[in-house]
């Protein structure tokens, strides 16, 4: 074992919820197209499922409040921007960002990412999204390129 | 290199004051984890050990050790007891998961001879953990 001291990274995940809608259709593709790539998906009606987000932050704990990121703080800006915004909506219809994209998990993965990655007291290192308990997404700052 | 993760559950009690803080910034900052009664929670502890196996016995480090290390350093520590009173490694700490998952790593890391500590995640409920994970060659970011 090195006698120096390991470097570590402390991060803290936060598991959200939300149900919405969508429906994934390409206006890009062909209607026999869209049928091919996208299956049952591509139903006009839409479908929807119950997701669960994972948000991880990392930095310096706080020595006033032993925390990376106040909870109380990191849940209302989620809520806010990620939550209130998504859950029970039609993410086709009711998400400006998904008007011109398809929202598939991972599109979905990265628009939560973006938002997330504003909220000013931690770093955001990744973004999990479970569409249901089988199917998962993740999206990571080194993969977005995000400055540490 | 193989990651074997064996995983652990204790229930303790705590409550979130810092002293040099007045009450109201205490109630604002902390909300109902102020609460000088304390409340509890079920802690799910997963520790990872990264190793190579032994080419004899095909394992990075007996489970048996690691399963008497956990017990010996956290369960016998934190189990059934009060983080801010009944755990010196936390005194003068506020006891949130980070700095649990802190003291953890530096509890368990000395101990861990075979094989060597990689991620301590504690999880404080089903939604919340924090992660200690050691840096890898060329990993950015900030020291804990």
């Amino acid at each position: 074992m090195s006698a120096t001291t390991t470097e570590l990274l402390l991060s803290l995940t936060r598991r959200y919820r939300f149900a919405a809608s969508h429906r994934l259709h390409s206006a890009q593709l062909s209607e026999a197209e869209n049928q091919r790539v996208y299956g049952k998906c591509a139903n006009p009606y839409g479908h929807g499922h119950n997701y669960v987000v994972e948000v991880t932050m990392s930095g310096p704990v706080n020595p006033q409040t032993g925390m990376i990121a106040n909870l109380p703080d990191l849940d209302a800006f989620i809520g806010e921007n990620v939550i209130e915004a998504f859950d029970h909506r039609n993410l086709n219809e009711e998400i400006a960002e998904f008007q011109n994209i398809v929202p598939t998990t991972e599109n979905v993965c990265r628009e939560i990412f973006r938002r997330a990655a504003r909220f000013p007291e931690a770093r955001l290192e990744r973004i999990g999204v479970e569409e249901t308990g089988s199917n998962s997404f993740e999206c990571t700052a080194e993969g977005e390129g995000t400055p540490s | 290199m193989i990651r074997i993760t064996r995983k652990v559950e204790f229930a303790a009690s705590h409550f979130y004051h810092n002293p040099d803080l007045s009450a109201d910034e205490n109630r604002r900052i902390f909300g109902k984890c102020n609460n000088p009664h304390g409340h509890g929670h079920n802690y799910t502890l997963e520790v990872t050990v990264a190793g190579e196996p032994d080419p004899v016995t095909g394992m990075i480090l007996d489970l048996k050790e690691l399963k008497e290390i956990l017990n010996r350093e956290v369960m016998q520590r934190m189990d059934h007891r009060h983080l801010n009173y009944e755990v010196p490694e936390l005194a003068g700490k506020i006891p949130t998961c980070e700095n649990l998952a802190l003291v953890i790593w530096n509890l368990l890391e000395p101990k861990i001879t075979r094989g060597k500590l990689d991620r301590v995640r504690l999880y404080e409920s089903p939604d919340l953990y924090a992660e200690c994970v050691a840096a890898r060659n060329g990993a950015s970011g900030k020291s804990a």
